[in-house]
């Protein structure tokens, strides 16, 4: 392995580093498919603190959305435990907000009443939801397409307004899923950006999945690497270059080309079991 | 729509005359040769004749009686058209009010569904007009059969397309609602009944037109006024003029019906994807 490349081990946490927020302690997590026992994740032991931009990578089938929804509280681990703020995770809820990355968004409510859901279940008032719809609107540059059904608007516009619902919440988490797979380059580029912008605007914990390594050293304060079933941490490499990240300068793609490596083994991996449950039929 | 829409271009209005022109002729020509007997076959004159006399008011005029717009809405045909459209609608909105709150509690809840599905599937096979003796000694004669017979024809379409588009809400709508906080009755109400409305409604289209099959044929046995009734009294007559005319007014009636579900259905689902017009 590459000494150069730094992980959460090397460092040395400062005395004024932010608490742990998510404390994720031997997750396992187990599928029956038939007859076959599939371990999704195995052995995962994750801190992730406050305030921490934090990408989970891997390719297909690595179990990076599985420990997303494990967190979200969708699918319960099979083994250890998940807690955040100390709190142990048992179902979804409001304080981790998520973004998906088929957007979820309601067809049958427009842009405006989307965002306002979330704060409807609150029971908040229809004055402050008003401001505070207003205010998202505003910063998600959606404000002329408050009035439009879902069905009307471009995949990035839609992933706009899935951004702006769980922003609605002030939730302390972001969860998001994949949220920029289904978009084009350029869009894509866009969104990242202002992401980026509003983390660092609201201070959120973010935990983001994707199979681009790209996005995530773009993003990401830290980037979990996961192996290919099972699903465990292959490493925990630590991005501490300023943003706005250049991703043609050297540090950008010497990191690049180790990330790629490691992913690879695990793709081939993927692949090889691929190939291995097509000859099986 | 500022262009000319191509179906109602002068050349497309013609072709789509021809067929029906050519009928109507053949008609006519079969009823005037004296070949037919105008019992069996009136003309197409006589057959718009009739229906004329039947929408028009059979009383004269009379100022003192009642207002112009009364009178003028006073003829028969007008009066059976209503008495069939109330019954129509009074069933479907019997049939439909118990299918909606049964088929979201069977979609929704298995042990619900466990409950009523087998009793629902020994009914559902039963045409509404089978039960036309119960209703009967039920009810006796009126409109409380016809509405009765009415609204079980409405219920089983709607019954069984709630709880379809209950079971096809999406997952992920139901996992995003979750993530935001919905509790159980946000969550129906808010959620899986407007997921589940394009199923419904296709269930109340189909639902209304088995009512309008079933309206005419309870006329013909229970009551003594709509359109149903009115034909088969005209069969007693010998009015053949006279029950094509009602037929005509029953296929006018039951296109006024599906036009408007049709525009209701547009309003309800203007949020839906791939929607056509």
């Amino acid at each position: 392995m590459t000494p150069m490349l730094k992980t959460v081990a090397d460092t040395v946490p400062a005395a004024d580093a932010a608490p742990v927020q998510i404390r994720i302690r031997g997750v396992e997590k187990t599928f029956a498919v038939g007859a076959q026992k599939i371990v999704a994740l195995q052995d995962i032991d994750l801190d992730i603190r406050k305030g921490e931009f934090v990408c989970l990578l891997g390719p297909s089938g690595c179990g990076k959305s599985t420990l997303l929804n494990a967190v979200a509280g969708f699918q319960p681990p099979t083994k250890g435990t998940v807690a955040v703020d100390g709190r142990s995770i048992t179902e979804p809820g409001p304080d981790r907000g998520m973004v998906f990355q088929e957007y979820a968004l309601f067809p049958w409510m427009t842009v405006a009443q989307n965002v306002a859901f979330g704060l409807e279940i609150k029971g908040m008032s229809k004055a402050d939801i008003a401001s505070r719809v207003e205010w998202l609107l505003q910063k998600l540059h959606l404000q002329d397409f408050r009035n439009r059904f879902p069905k009307d608007l471009s995949g990035g516009m839609r992933q706009r307004v899935a951004i702006a619902r769980v922003l609605a919440l002030d939730s302390p988490i972001l969860l998001m899923d994949e949220p920029f797979g289904a978009l084009d380059a350029l869009t894509r580029r866009t969104l990242q950006d202002e992401l980026l912008r509003i983390w660092e605007e609201v201070g959120k914990t973010i935990l983001f999945v994707t199979h681009s390594i790209e996005e995530s050293i773009y993003l990401a304060d830290r980037i979990i690497v996961m192996t290919y079933r099972p699903g465990t941490i292959k490493r925990d490499v630590v991005v501490d270059m300023p943003r706005p990240r250049d991703g043609s300068a050297p540090e950008f793609n010497r990191l690049k080309r180790e990330l790629s490596q490691m992913v690879m083994e695990e793709q081939q991996r993927f692949s090889q079991d691929e190939i291995r449950s097509v000859t099986a039929d | 729509m500022s262009q000319a829409n191509p179906r109602f271009s002068p050349a497309a209005l013609l072709r789509g005359a021809l067929v029906p022109v050519l009928a109507v002729v053949l008609w006519q020509v079969l009823s005037t040769s004296g070949l037919i007997n105008p019992v069996v076959l009136p003309s197409p004159v006589a057959v718009v004749e009739r229906w004329w006399a039947y929408l028009l008011p059979t009383e004269p005029y009379d100022p003192a009686q009642s207002s112009w717009l009364m009178w003028a809405l006073s003829g028969e045909m007008l009066f059976d058209a209503w008495s069939s459209l109330y019954r129509v609608v009074l069933g479907f909105a019997v049939g439909a009010g118990l299918a909606l709150p049964l088929g979201l509690a069977m979609g929704g809840n298995p042990r619900i569904y466990a409950l009523f599905d087998p009793l629902m599937q020994v009914l559902r096979p039963i045409p509404p007009i089978a039960y036309i003796p119960l209703a009967i000694l039920w009810f006796g004669l009126g409109n409380p059969p016809a509405v009765f017979l009415i609204a079980i024809g409405a219920f089983f379409p709607v019954l069984m397309n709630t709880i379809a588009g209950v079971r096809h809400v999406d997952g992920i709508y139901l996992r995003a609602a979750r993530n935001l906080g919905a509790g159980k009755l946000t969550m129906f109400l808010r959620v899986i009944l407007p997921a589940a409305t394009p199923y419904i409604l296709a269930g109340a289209r189909i639902g209304i037109g088995t009512a309008f099959i079933v309206v005419i044929v309870s006329e013909m046995i229970a009551v003594n006024s709509g359109l149903g009734f009115r034909i088969l009294e005209a069969r007693e007559f010998m009015w053949s003029d006279k029950i094509i005319a009602g037929m005509f007014t029953i296929g006018l009636l039951g296109l006024a019906i599906d036009i408007g579900m049709n525009r209701l259905n547009n309003h309800l689902l203007r949020w839906h994807r791939g929607l056509e017009n």
